[in-house]
């Protein structure tokens, strides 16, 4: 069944506008009559008149035709298998592979959690509202900011929105961004802003991959609204937060530090000297699945919060006095303030945010930073073995599992011979870093093993 | 309290739980890591001053508790799985397993965005395919599988007419619309930088024709249209709408939160949609998940696929997929890599379970079981507009309210029979309005439950109001205080 190509599946004979049984369907053709009788109407056609006659479909859709269970599952099997099943990735570069323990998805399978809606009605939706709540809270002590949103598309959007955010609680007009956050964020944020009249500048970095102090100073105006930076950066170098921070705060803006590598809170000092804190929640627990969905989460101090967009989940008690939990502060929202809202943002991300919770609640207190320290090792352990056969760039500021390498040959053709062996190499950095030459950005989780690591680092020696 | 007419629910135990941090102390483990094969580096040293000393109060807890703690409080949801969650515009069908099976399929959950193209065929395949099928769904040319959610697409819709007219020497000020549609539909247009323009409704709840062709003129870039609109009413005078929209050089936009009335049936591209949005976890069974993810694909006619949001998903021709980044007209991105695949997985997936004879079929039931409750509850519930109802239905609270009685505690009186709740005050054109949306997923035996209860509610308000203004009498929690939660916001557990 390897070769099962949709083309199969279209060419059937076409039985023009006939219905057969479908199983997600809980109806017997008796019931249908029983309705239509009851309705006193003859065919169900009927129902469908106010559509002008010109523009109801008189033939199939083309789409594959109705599959038994099993022939679906043996088509997406033949897919899965054409992604480079069973290879070592080292790749990271703003998604991460870390291991995803079986709890995660025996609990959020539970038909209550995935099958549930947004909670409007609290009575019955405390499950999911303790979940986002117990979300908040754990956010809050990883980034070290006192409040955090439900969950927003991702961290590329939630980044943008940030820059939207900081502009309200300024009243200022500009941005200035790091040229060291992912380059994918920097477009999705150009993309946001350009219809706001919110003009960005960016700066550029040092020699040790951290951000050039002396040209942000250059940058920032009277009218900065706030400056982005990356921690761990898109070179995966850490940021001296505490001392952007001030620069930053001096000039009257707010600092929004975007986390893409969840996980480097298990080692690294908390952003608190932030304003705004705008993460990815991808490593805990939320599979890579070709880029998503993943979860964002916008978090801050408590005097900005009825500016951050996107749902909060807030604790209460009912007629009888006792604890539960609601959405609150939805005055600031798309569905009562309509144009003035404080986005158009719908949706959260709650099941990948219940996700990321579970995970984080499995690792806890020790466990991430037993897994952070892995991580930290892994690399460290990889860059060492990398230094053989390039240049490790950015060496002169601390790093957390990702790391830049510099090689005479061409990273595609280095990555070719990789795939050879089954290896996934880093991920090519030259298109948005022409500066940088042969660049390869390179990422070790807990699951790259030394076997691994060692098998990588011969394979890429010419 | 009476509760003999209840017949989907019986009160049963509900377990009591705290908040994870309540069952946290020290020493207590959830986890095992393998042991570490290389050197163990000492943060201090590797990190400095950027080290971290301490997680705070995250939890300690062992797994049991894990799986008792998430199982318990997840007892305490509502869910599709339960029964009908008759959110109108919400569009809550069953969430099919194979779904959630072939999405963990290693080779897809596993996937890294940025691995080579020629080693992610699979994944592009199953983009390119739902891509194709949406396309013939919706009688679009061309399509974005980028955007995050319905409201990311109406953004995303809204910035390709932008620079399509942009293109054309003027972007335009203002977009048009309806006063019945959801609120991201304005604040898309804020946040696009367009002024908005509410359209008002005739008697019959479509959109009034005289003022449209009053109110649209150079300005004017386009109308968000979402049709059938929240009324349940299709807007039998489209074309009229699209012909208004060219003729003045403005673009027509549809919100396709209400497309389970039309799939299989009728193709905006074929009545004058020039850009629409799809909600996959609507329409094609994505799980809500509780709030999310979704996914809000957008398809567009020809004149506008320069401007899609990059990459885009094309074919070689070897066969082969790739990924297009060499699109100089385009938006940009609005999402970083290629969007919510887990989501584009599961809609295929859904697609395939159903066909084209599936799919036609659960538009007919869709729009069959809300006119079976329409006949079935008019004459106890205020029909506010007469004219015929597609997939979702909406009452007002009119005749109800002689007894002090509104459309909210209905509907909270709704939850101790069982039921969760329909969509409560929207569209804000009636006032105090119930809408109700059963999906094709609903047996005649559950629809009528749902009439029984909603019956037997009607009566409550005329016999026992305090009754119903009281409710939900049998849920852990009951009427919790939002007014303190917002004015004193406690966002977070604290020791």
């Amino acid at each position: 069944m390897l070769n099962f190509q949709i083309t199969q599946l279209l060419n059937y004979p076409i039985t023009q506008l006939q219905n057969s049984i479908m199983r997600y369907l809980p109806k017997s053709p008796a019931d249908r009559e029983k309705m239509l009788g009851n309705i006193g109407i003859k065919s169900v056609d009927d129902l469908f008149s106010p559509i002008p006659a010109q523009y109801r479909l008189t033939r199939d859709l083309k789409v594959p035709r109705q599959m038994g269970e099993s022939e679906i599952i043996d088509y997406f099997r033949a897919r899965a298998a054409e992604n480079a099943e069973g290879y070592s990735f080292f790749l990271g570069a703003g998604a991460y592979r870390h291991y995803r323990p079986v709890v995660i998805d025996a609990l959020i399978s539970r038909g209550e959690f995935f099958t549930a809606y947004t909670p409007y009605q609290p009575e019955i939706a405390q499950g999911t509202l303790q979940a986002i709540f117990e979300f908040q809270t754990m956010v809050c002590e990883l980034t070290g900011m006192e409040v955090a949103n439900a969950s927003m598309y991702d961290g590329s959007t939630g980044a943008a929105e940030a820059l939207l955010m900081a502009v309200r609680v300024t009243g200022r007009k500009s941005a200035v961004v790091a040229k060291t956050v992912h380059p994918e964020y920097r477009e999705v944020i150009n993309t946001y802003v350009q219809h706001q009249g919110l003009p960005v500048s960016y700066f550029g970095y040092l020699e040790n991959g951290r951000v050039d102090m002396a040209d942000l100073e250059k940058k920032i105006t009277d009218d900065t609204a706030c400056v982005l930076i990356q921690s761990p950066n898109f070179f995966g170098t850490i940021e001296d937060v505490a001392a952007i921070a001030d620069l930053v705060h001096k000039k009257g803006a707010l600092l929004v530090v975007s986390i893409a590598e969840a996980l480097s809170l298990g080692a690294v000092k908390p952003p608190v000297e932030a304003d705004i804190v705008s993460m990815e929640s991808q490593s805990f627990g939320v599979p890579l699945g070709y880029g998503g969905p993943y979860a964002g989460v916008l978090a801050t101090k408590e005097k900005f919060v009825r500016q951050i967009p996107g749902r909060l989940v807030g604790q209460t008690t009912d007629q009888n006095g006792k604890r539960g939990f609601v959405l609150t502060l939805s005055t600031r929202e798309q569905h009562i303030r309509r144009e003035k809202a404080t986005s158009n943002i719908c949706t959260n991300q709650a099941l990948i945010a219940t996700m990321a919770t579970i995970y984080m609640t499995i690792y806890g207190r020790e466990g991430l930073k037993e897994l952070a320290l892995q991580n930290l090792s892994k690399a460290t352990y990889a860059a060492g073995e990398f230094a053989k056969k390039g240049k490790i760039l950015f060496a002169g500021a601390p790093r957390f599992n990702e790391f830049v390498v510099q090689t005479k040959d061409d990273p595609k053709q280095i990555n070719d011979r990789l795939l050879e062996k089954k290896i996934i190499g880093g991920f090519p950095i030259g298109r948005y870093y022409p500066e940088l030459g042969n660049a390869t950005l390179w990422c070790c989780t807990e699951l790259n093993t030394k076997e691994q690591i060692d098998a990588c680092v011969q394979a890429v020696g010419q | 309290m009476s509760n003999q007419d209840i017949k989907k629910a019986t009160r049963h135990i509900s377990q009591n739980e705290s908040l994870i941090f309540e069952h946290s102390s020290p020493g207590k483990k959830g986890y095992r890591l393998p042991p570490l094969d290389v050197p163990a580096v000492d943060p201090q040293k590797a990190l400095g001053t950027a080290a971290r000393a301490d997680l705070g109060n995250m939890p300690e807890v062992s797994e049991m508790e894990i799986i008792r703690h998430f199982t318990r409080i997840s007892t305490w949801n509502y869910a599709i799985d339960l029964g009908m969650y008759p959110l109108g515009s919400c569009t809550m069908k069953y969430n099919a397993r194979v779904n959630e099976v072939v999405v963990r399929l290693g080779g897809l959950a596993e996937a890294h965005p940025y691995q080579p193209e020629k080693t992610a065929q699979g994944a592009l395949r199953v983009m390119k395919t739902l891509a194709d099928c949406l396309l013939d769904i919706t009688g679009m040319d061309a399509i974005t599988l980028q955007p995050a959610a319905g409201a990311h697409g109406e953004m995303t819709g809204i910035l390709l007419m932008h620079a399509c007219l942009k293109s054309r020497g003027n972007p335009r000020k203002k977009i048009l619309i309806p006063d019945s549609a959801h609120g991201t539909n304005p604040a898309t247009a804020a946040i696009c930088g367009y002024a908005v323009e509410n359209l008002k409704s005739n008697e019959q709840g479509m959109v009034d024709i005289a003022s449209l062709e009053a109110q649209m003129n150079e300005d004017v870039a386009g109308l968000m249209l979402t049709n059938p609109n929240t009324l349940g009413i299709f807007e039998q005078e489209i074309h009229k709408i699209a012909d208004i929209l060219h003729k003045k050089g403005g673009l027509l936009y549809m919100d396709g939160a209400n497309m389970n009335a039309l799939v299989g049936k009728t193709r905006p591209g074929d009545f004058g949609v020039d850009v629409m949005h799809l909600n996959l976890h609507k329409t094609f069974s994505t799980p809500h998940g509780g709030g999310g993810p979704g996914s809000g694909p957008v398809a567009c006619k020809k004149i506008l696929e320069p401007f899609l949001p990059k990459p885009v998903v094309v074919e070689k021709a070897d066969g082969t997929l790739a990924l297009d980044y060499e699109r100089p007209q385009s938006v940009g991105r609005v999402r970083m890599f290629y969007g919510n695949f887990g989501m584009h997985v599961r809609a295929l997936s859904y697609i395939m379970a159903n066909g084209p004879d599936g799919l036609r079929q659960t538009t007919e039931d869709a729009v069959l079981n809300a006119n079976y409750i329409r006949k079935n509850l008019q004459g106890h519930y205020d029909l506010p507009f007469n004219t015929p109802s597609m997939h979702e239905v909406v009452f007002s609270d009119h005749t109800q309210t002689e007894k002090g009685i509104k459309t909210g505690d209905i509907a909270k009186r709704l939850i101790d029979y069982g039921f969760h709740p329909y969509t409560v005050s929207f569209p804000l054109v009636v006032h105090g309005a119930l809408m109700i949306e059963p999906t094709e997923s609903e047996s005649l035996e559950e629809l009528d439950l749902f009439i029984d209860a909603m019956k037997s509610i009607a009566r409550e308000c005329q016999d026992d109001p305090e009754l119903v203004k009281a409710a939900p009498h049998n849920t852990r929690v009951s009427r919790l205080d939002e007014t303190a939660a917002a004015r004193k916001p406690v966002l977070r557990w604290k020791p």
